[in-house]
């Protein structure tokens, strides 16, 4: 195995079109593996993980493009390096090709659509915020996709917004739904009364899904960044959406999703709840403070309780808990049965960030201590995101895995690789999974994920491994569709992650 | 517009970044329009937040600045000979294209024009004695556009030369160039042969005097107007000047015929012009200047008053920071290469005609010029982008040269190096190019971007005038 590599000074591509050439490239003959990234650092130590960091690469800047190609000769690596600078200079002319003309700034948008009134900005981080204010400059909404904004500059472009009657949803903001508007990852829901404000981007696509899977729907969904709720920047966006949907007419419950809120605001949204006049349900994951259920708010542990909370409340009864209990101990008896000795711990590698919180939220009572890079007790941190110890979650969506490459909701790959890596793992009773899927995710999840879980389950048929799907049949991939194939590769689907979650931990108990 | 009353309005989305969001948008009828984006350029630490502190100031002076471009009115009010009317031309003196730059570091095309100018001034006889005495320290080298003047590719002028008068009559002020000598072997390309001295000596002792006369005897031509009809006609007047030859030569020819000496040298005034299709660059070159001239100096302003090369270096300078040069390398352009050359044979960037960019024409009007569009990619369609784009780094729109295709929207005019820096889009100029080697000639015609370095310093530059 060779591995080989070249420098491109000072040449631009976003990280998609580089995974989709990356892609091309590691389906050439004799190619083992292919990584093209921007030169940053975050993207030189994946590199390093994957041993692809060649010397050349070293020194390299933000602003460089880096072609790494492990092959089994070098002339093959060579000529993958070459074919990948064919296929990003032909991506490139399928752009300039295009008789549309497509401007280069929110100033030539507004050009062609001058009654626009939201950005939706997915750029870099580094130059996310300057975007961004350039668009509130101009009178527009923001939904800020992008991650890896600084906190200082978050809390500026908020007050700027408020000071102007404008939001900033994000950054880091995943998912809204607006106008029956699906933005960025979000899915094709029903609409309906439930309206939904959510510091949780994959937290919102699951209850927005479940709730429309159940049959009900969805006024608005307005994401915020799950930093909009921290003290520095004090819910500013949080507490907009939620007056927004008390306004709303066409909003009769709100559902609020978020992780634990700072004290002072949590008591900033528990006295808007207050005066809501409308019914509201609230899921703070990992942290429900006793103070809400004294002002009304209807409180839940799970994103799945609490989605199935609103809809009750929308048909007017009373919210029930989950009572899938008794069908998943039996599926969980029946995957311990012939479970090969010493393996015994989950080991979840999620895309959404939510859903590791989740995990945590169900798994620890059952499980006890779960390790995760983002863990919802200090002392349960893993010491390094890249390797897993005793029960682990990882979000594989943390800014550590995304800088310079594609979401892993898009992009799959690292999050294969891991899979792999675990499964290898002779402790391993379990991998915990959430395929998210709708608009903007990866649109052939099952392409993706279901030759890794073959293998997987080849290699050791006495490996669980459980997923969830988020969406629903309306969805360009069709829940249904990608469920069935899943099952068909070896893996238990789940109508939730908080079904899944559990039957993970019944499993391994 | 407050939250609650976006929920209850349509929702139009501008999409920047990731293009499968648009997919959402569109499934779900939603108008939207998507931003091809890129980087900005980097600048120095502070620059953008220092400008963006005194945007309304610049803003401000970047409309006192644009009017003053559209108000320019450029007439040819006569020729001269360059040391009777250029600003500070000295026999000893030689003018060139570009930033400054020294004997050194000069191209080869511009060495070659060098040589081929101190032969015809007589201060050489032959090519070694010419280089010998440009080394020597004793000829002086200065950007044309210090003195008023425009001259394209290497751009010599010396002292004997004949140059239009451009007069901008709403600023007062003057530029000059000289006048084109036609194809093939020639100055500007560097060429210096005997052929070459030969044709300069019968432009200034046969072609200048006619059409001194003939310009007088006219009462001055409207380049503005007629600049104006050359775009209507499927000019951009840089790399294409047919139409604009085309209407000089019947403003002129009447009284080329009326104060002629003999018949004999009245056709051979008439067929030099009529036989060179690029007659007209040196003349929209020199309205350009005119107007671009006027405008200079107008603090905090951050358009672009020239951009010119010198074959190894792209300069620019801005309305707000004087006769400051802010400069980076050159690059090769992508061209269209005449039989028998290739890229490898091409010289960087050179000249002054991106005086014409500057001025909203040229690269920026390339939409108005369908007949040369191979230059940049082969379809009309390419070209229509082109100039699109350019109004994404311009102040305004010009009042007088039109786009047809563009259902006459004016041409992007007004250069700002801070939108060139924040978007990353970087003017777009038409251009010939020479080859690298003295004495050759044009090798090709294409395209070129202006490169980021100039305009990296020059916004820093800016900012520097605010500290």
């Amino acid at each position: 195995m060779i591995t080989k590599g070249l420098i491109k000074k000072g040449e631009y591509f976003d990280s998609v079109s580089l995974m989709l050439v990356a892609r091309k490239v590691t389906a050439l003959d004799g190619i083992k593996d292919c990584s093209i990234v921007m030169g940053t650092a975050e993207n030189r130590a994946i590199l390093a993980n994957s041993g692809m960091l060649l010397d050349l690469f070293k020194n390299a800047l933000d602003s460089d493009l880096l072609i790494a190609v492990s092959a089994g000769t070098g002339e093959q690596a060579d000529d993958a390096i070459a074919k990948a600078q064919e296929f990003m200079a032909q991506s490139g002319k399928t752009e300039t090709a295009n008789t549309e003309f497509k401007p280069r700034s929110t100033e030539g948008a507004l050009k062609i659509i001058p009654q626009a009134n939201l950005c939706l900005i997915s750029v870099a981080g580094k130059y996310a915020a300057a975007v961004a204010r350039d668009a509130l400059e101009r009178g527009l909404n923001v939904m800020l996709f992008s991650d890896n904004v600084p906190v200082a500059s978050e809390v500026e472009l908020k007050k700027y917004a408020q000071a102007r009657d404008l939001i900033v949803m994000g950054p880091d903001c995943g998912t809204a739904i607006i106008n029956g508007v699906p933005l960025a990852f979000a899915n094709a829901v029903n609409r309906g009364d439930i309206g939904a404000v959510a510091a949780a981007g994959t937290g919102l696509q699951e209850v927005t899904a479940l709730i429309s899977n159940a049959g009900a729907g969805i006024s608005q969904a307005i994401g915020t960044g799950g930093r909009d709720v921290k003290q520095e920047v004090g819910g500013i966006a949080f507490l907009q959406g939620l007056e927004a949907l008390i306004k709303d007419p066409g909003t009769k419950i709100i559902l609020l999703v978020s992780k634990p809120p700072h004290r002072e605001v949590m008591a900033k949204i528990s006295e808007l709840a207050r005066t809501a006049g409308k019914p509201v349900v609230g899921v703070f994951l990992g942290g429900n403070p006793d103070s809400l259920k004294e002002c009304g708010i209807t409180v839940c542990r799970t994103l799945e309780d609490a989605a199935y909370a609103a809809v009750a409340l929308s048909r007017g009864e009373k919210p029930a808990a989950a009572a899938d209990s008794a069908s998943l101990q039996k599926l969980a008896a029946a995957e311990r049965a012939n479970k090969r000795p010493g393996r015994k711990y989950v080991r979840g590698l999620f895309s959404g960030g939510t859903f590791c919180s989740e995990a945590q939220v169900i798994m620890e009572p059952a499980l006890g201590t779960v390790y995760s890079n983002v863990p919802l007790s200090k002392t349960n941190r893993l010491e390094s995101a890249l390797t897993s110890r005793e029960h682990t979650v990882v979000d594989m969506g943390d800014d550590e895995f995304t800088v310079g490459r594609p979401h892993p909701m898009i992009d799959f790959s690292l999050r294969n690789r891991r899979i792999a890596q675990e499964a290898a793992d002779p402790t391993t009773s379990v991998i915990l999974l959430d395929v998210v899927i709708g608009y903007g995710s990866n649109m052939a999840p099952l392409d993706e994920l279901g030759p890794v879980i073959r293998a997987a389950k080849k290699a050791d048929a006495s490996l669980s491994i459980v997923c969830s799907v988020t969406g629903t049949d309306k969805d360009p991939q069709c829940r249904k569709k990608v469920a069935a194939g899943l099952e068909d590769a070896g893996a238990l689907v789940m109508p939730s992650n908080a079904a899944a979650c559990r039957l993970a931990a019944f499993i391994a108990k | 517009m407050a939250l609650d009353k976006l929920l209850k309005k349509e929702l139009a989305v501008v999409n920047i970044g990731l293009k499968s969001f648009t997919d959402a948008l569109d499934a779900a009828a939603c108008p939207s329009a998507q931003v091809e984006w890129k980087p900005p350029v980097e600048v120095a630490a502070g620059t953008l937040e220092t400008l963006r502190a005194h945007a309304a100031e610049i803003a401000e002076a970047n409309a006192h600045a644009l009017a003053i471009m559209l108000k320019g009115k450029p007439v040819l009010a006569g020729l001269d000979v360059a040391g009777n009317v250029v600003p500070g031309m000295k026999k000893n003196l030689l003018l060139h294209a570009g930033p400054p730059v020294t004997w050194e570091k000069m191209c080869g095309p511009m060495r070659g024009a060098v040589i081929g100018a101190l032969i015809y001034e007589r201060l050489a006889k032959t090519p070694k004695a010419a280089e010998k005495l440009a080394a020597s320290g004793k000829i002086g080298f200065s950007p044309c556009h210090e003195h008023a003047a425009v001259g394209p590719m290497a751009g010599i002028v010396s002292y004997s030369m004949p140059v239009f008068v451009v007069k901008n009559e709403t600023g007062g002020n003057k530029a000059y160039s000289t006048m084109n000598e036609g194809l093939g072997k020639v100055l500007r390309y560097g060429a210096f042969s005997p052929e070459v001295i030969t044709r300069l000596r019968w432009m200034e002792k046969t072609l200048y005097p006619a059409l001194k006369k003939a310009v007088a005897h006219t009462g001055g031509i409207d380049l503005k107007t007629l600049i104006a009809q050359a775009l209507h006609m499927g000019d951009e007047v840089h790399n294409r000047n047919r139409a604009g030859t085309s209407l000089l030569y019947r403003a002129l020819a009447p009284a080329v015929v009326e104060t002629g000496r003999s018949a004999k040298t009245t056709a051979a005034v008439l067929n030099f012009i009529n036989g060179n299709d690029h007659f007209f660059l040196n003349l929209s070159m020199a309205a350009c200047k005119a107007v671009l001239d006027a405008a200079r100096n107008v603090p905090k302003s951050s358009l672009a008053v020239a951009m010119a090369r010198n074959g190894t270096e792209f300069g620019i300078q801005l309305a707000g920071t004087g006769g400051r040069w802010f400069t980076g390398p050159a690059l090769v352009p992508d061209a269209l290469y005449f039989a028998g050359f290739s890229k490898a044979d091409a010289n960087p960037d050179i000249g002054d005609s991106a005086i014409t960019e500057t001025g909203s024409l040229g690269g920026f009007a390339i939409a108005a010029a369908p007949a040369i569009v191979q230059f940049v990619g082969g379809t009309a369609a390419d070209a229509l982008n082109y100039t699109l784009q350019m109004y994404e780094i311009t102040a305004g729109e010009n009042n007088a040269y039109q786009i047809p295709y563009l259902n006459f929207r004016g041409t992007p005019t007004g250069i700002d190096s801070i939108k060139v820096v924040e978007k990353g889009i970087f003017p777009f100029i038409d251009t010939g190019v020479a080859h690298k080697d003295p004495g050759i000639g044009q090798v090709g015609a294409g395209v070129v971007s202006a490169p980021a370095e100039p305009f990296k310093k020059a916004v820093e530059g800016l900012a520097e005038t605010f500290r």
